[in-house]
């Protein structure tokens, strides 16, 4: 076994270990949320995350992103198999392991070139429509420098991962052609058999520098973007299929109900009704902070890829408004994220996500119209964490706009939301 | 046609059990424009025959608007009063007037204890037609471009479309749809109790957005299935003062008068 070969362990084993570190974080500050139950209906959840995650059901919605979106997606999961490869040929030492397969070798090597030229193509696209065009809902108010980096950073590491390949498989033609040792007539090359008239002028020396340096370079590049993904608004690729295995299959009109206000409702109505034992800890009623929120809502935090989908069909985004559903999910994973930091380096933690990064403002401009639930690709809900939030706001903290302070009071003295007698409530069958 | 509205209490005590309870809700009840709509459903359960009955007095707030506002106290307070009444009444059926209290009596009475068939009214119209209780022609709105505006609360909340949209095309008339249609449909700016509350500072208001797509279309008529709704698109089209020209019914006035009910 060479050193090289020695490297290349390392950094494999290396790399993944840091990213299950990463990923033990992610869970341990997802399951600080409460409890919610969503293990009903396994064959349904399993039915909608085929149709919704894998069959990208919802992308298509809107096309030339939905399409292009499926260029990338396909590629990247059918492109990963040659990471097999990969992976044997730099433990072993060998190269191009599996060419023994023939005319399969040749025709799946030739199909990972049309999905990688897809991938391609698709990333220019993205980087076109989120720079020259500059798309609406990729420049709005939430989408500070980092959201857009981090979108470009991604888009611009898929392209030089699949410049690499190409490369790669272009200077190994020549190498192939030439008959150098080691490098055995194998795969076809539908697109780099154009772009390895760039490496015929080069000695074999130079050709297999630069073939071992871009191999190197993909399969370094792979691990560095195992280790962003999970860092980065990309981290959508592994949870959109729990997240959406996991969403809301009630009526999205159907808001949660409160047990905890259940039960004092029900001590006002049954006064033998049994109370709580007078040690019970106090119930907190909605979410201040990202802990009061469900584990369900804080996957979604970390399944949001900042698409904006939700955001560019809200009525009051739309119309100006303060309000952004991809802000409230953004606001909620960064929250989620120092409220963890705070507790791995045990340093006190005032902050709360309700004041500190999602004002009233905000919140009180909700239609509550799902429009947001319905546009996301991946099912997250941001409605559900308006709501909750609002809950804290009126029924914590006693504040509500005072128009609804008003509506409540109207609601609670005449059973209507305006301040009409109840015992006026059948005049009109007598109206003409 | 003079309109028969029996009371739930009567009822009982004339001994007789109506297969359905409207309820009314209370834009329905009090809003002056909403009160239309309310009575052009009675017209359309008369002409069909539909025993039904009211609460009358009975009734009150769903607790819609205070849930969305997060007072979860006041909604579960007025969902307790109300589930007493109706389990009271061994009520089976209900028909609302407005999406808002469907979809509330129908997705968060039962956790609280209240089980009952739930429809909206768009719905009801579509299956008495469709069973030839009710017959529909054309009549006044033949040929007229109608364009469907969906309520929130039926549409993407309840997933229903196609009811009010079918009943339309009994009319003869062209429906012709908004870019931002059914799942896709644009709110009318109402919903989780803005209809009590002044909008947040923005630059334009809900409605406006909304009434504008729908004037796009040059329709005769805006229809919709929703009281609040109702209120906003009227309001919408006054804006660009347009209400000459375009008019806002609910899809139960657009049967009753094409009905002459």
């Amino acid at each position: 076994m060479g050193i090289s070969n020695i490297i290349f362990i390392v950094l494999f084993i290396g790399a993944f270990v840091l990213f299950g570190l990463r990923i033990k974080t992610i869970v341990r500050n997802i399951k600080l949320g409460r409890d919610q139950d969503r293990s009903d209906n396994f064959a349904e959840r399993l039915k909608l995350m085929s149709l919704v995650a894998i069959g990208q059901s919802k992308m298509v919605v809107r096309p030339v992103a939905g399409i292009m979106h499926i260029f990338i997606y396909i590629g990247f999961v059918i492109m990963n198999i040659e990471l097999l490869e990969i992976v044997i040929d730099g433990v072993a030492g060998t190269h191009r392991i599996f060419a023994f397969l023939g005319g399969f070798y040749n025709f799946v090597i030739g199909t990972f070139e049309f999905l990688g030229m897809g991938v391609l193509i698709a990333c220019i696209v993205f980087l076109v429509r989120r720079n020259i065009l500059k798309l609406k809902r990729f420049w709005s108010a939430e989408m500070t420098s980092w959201p857009r980096s981090d979108a470009n950073l991604i888009l611009t590491i898929e392209i030089l991962l699949m410049t690499a390949f190409f490369t790669m498989n272009a200077t190994d033609q020549v190498l192939q052609s030439r008959g150098v040792e080691h490098y055995i007539q194998a795969g076809s090359y539908p697109f780099s058999q154009y772009y390895a008239a760039l490496f015929t002028g080069l000695s074999n020396e130079t050709l297999i520098m630069l073939e071992r340096a871009v191999w190197w370079f993909h399969i370094c590049g792979i691990l560095f973007f195992l280790n962003y993904v999970p860092y980065s608004k990309h981290f959508h690729i592994l949870l959109a299929f729990p997240n959406v295995f996991y969403s809301n299959l009630n009526p999205k009109g159907k808001f949660s109900n409160m047990e905890s206000v259940t039960n004092e409702v029900k001590l006002m109505f049954d006064p033998s009704a049994t109370p709580p034992p007078a040690d019970a800890a106090p119930v907190k009623f909605g979410a201040k902070d990202v802990t009061d929120l469900s584990w369900v809502q804080l996957m979604n935090a970390y399944s949001c890829t900042e698409c904006g989908r939700c955001t560019s069909n809200c009525p009051a985004n739309i119309t100006g408004k303060k309000l952004s559903p991809r802000k409230i999910m953004m606001d909620t994973r960064d929250r989620l994220e120092e409220y963890g930091k705070n507790l791995d380096k045990n340093t006190p933690d005032t902050k709360s996500l309700l004041h500190d990064y999602i004002t009233p403002e905000e919140l009180w401009a909700c239609t509550s119209c799902n429009a947001c639930v319905e546009a996301c690709p991946v099912n997250i809900d941001p409605l559900s964490i308006i709501v909750d939030l609002r809950r804290n706001l009126v029924m914590e903290e006693s504040n509500a706009p005072a128009a609804l302070a008003g509506m409540f009071t109207n609601v609670e003295n005449n059973g209507a939301p305006w301040q009409f007698a109840q015992a006026d409530r059948l005049n009109w069958a007598n109206e003409a | 046609m003079e309109m028969k509205v029996p009371t739930m209490a009567e009822c009982i005590a004339n001994g007789e059990v109506p297969e359905i309870l409207f309820w009314v809700g209370c834009a329905g009840s009090f809003d002056d424009r909403a009160k239309k709509i309310t009575k052009a459903i009675v017209k359309i359960l008369n002409k069909a025959e539909v025993k039904f009955a009211v609460l009358g007095t009975e009734e009150s707030c769903t607790g819609d608007p205070a849930k969305r506002a997060g007072n979860e106290f006041l909604f579960q307070m007025q969902a307790f009063t109300n589930i007493q009444v109706l389990n009271g009444y061994e009520v089976k059926k209900i028909v609302t007037g407005c999406p808002h209290c469907f979809n509330t009596l129908k997705n968060e009475y039962p956790d609280l204890g209240g089980n009952y068939e739930v429809i909206h009214h768009t719905q009801l119209i579509q299956q008495l037609i469709d069973s030839g209780k009710l017959k529909v022609e054309g009549g006044t709105f033949k040929g007229k471009k109608i364009t469907f505006h969906d309520p929130c609360y039926l549409g993407r909340a309840n997933n229903e479309y196609e009811a009010p949209r079918s009943v339309i095309e009994k009319l003869d008339s062209e429906l012709t749809e908004m870019k931002r249609s059914r799942a896709n449909g644009l709110c009318c700016g109402a919903g989780g109790a803005q209809m009590f509350k002044e909008a947040e500072h923005g630059d334009k208001e809900v409605n406006v957005e909304r009434a504008e797509e729908a004037l796009a279309l040059n329709p005769n008529v805006i229809a919709t299935g929703c009281p609040f709704c109702m209120t906003m698109m009227t309001d919408g089209v006054k804006h660009f003062n347009k209400e000459a020209e375009v008019k806002v019914y609910d899809v139960a006035e657009l049967i009753a008068s094409a009905q002459d009910l």
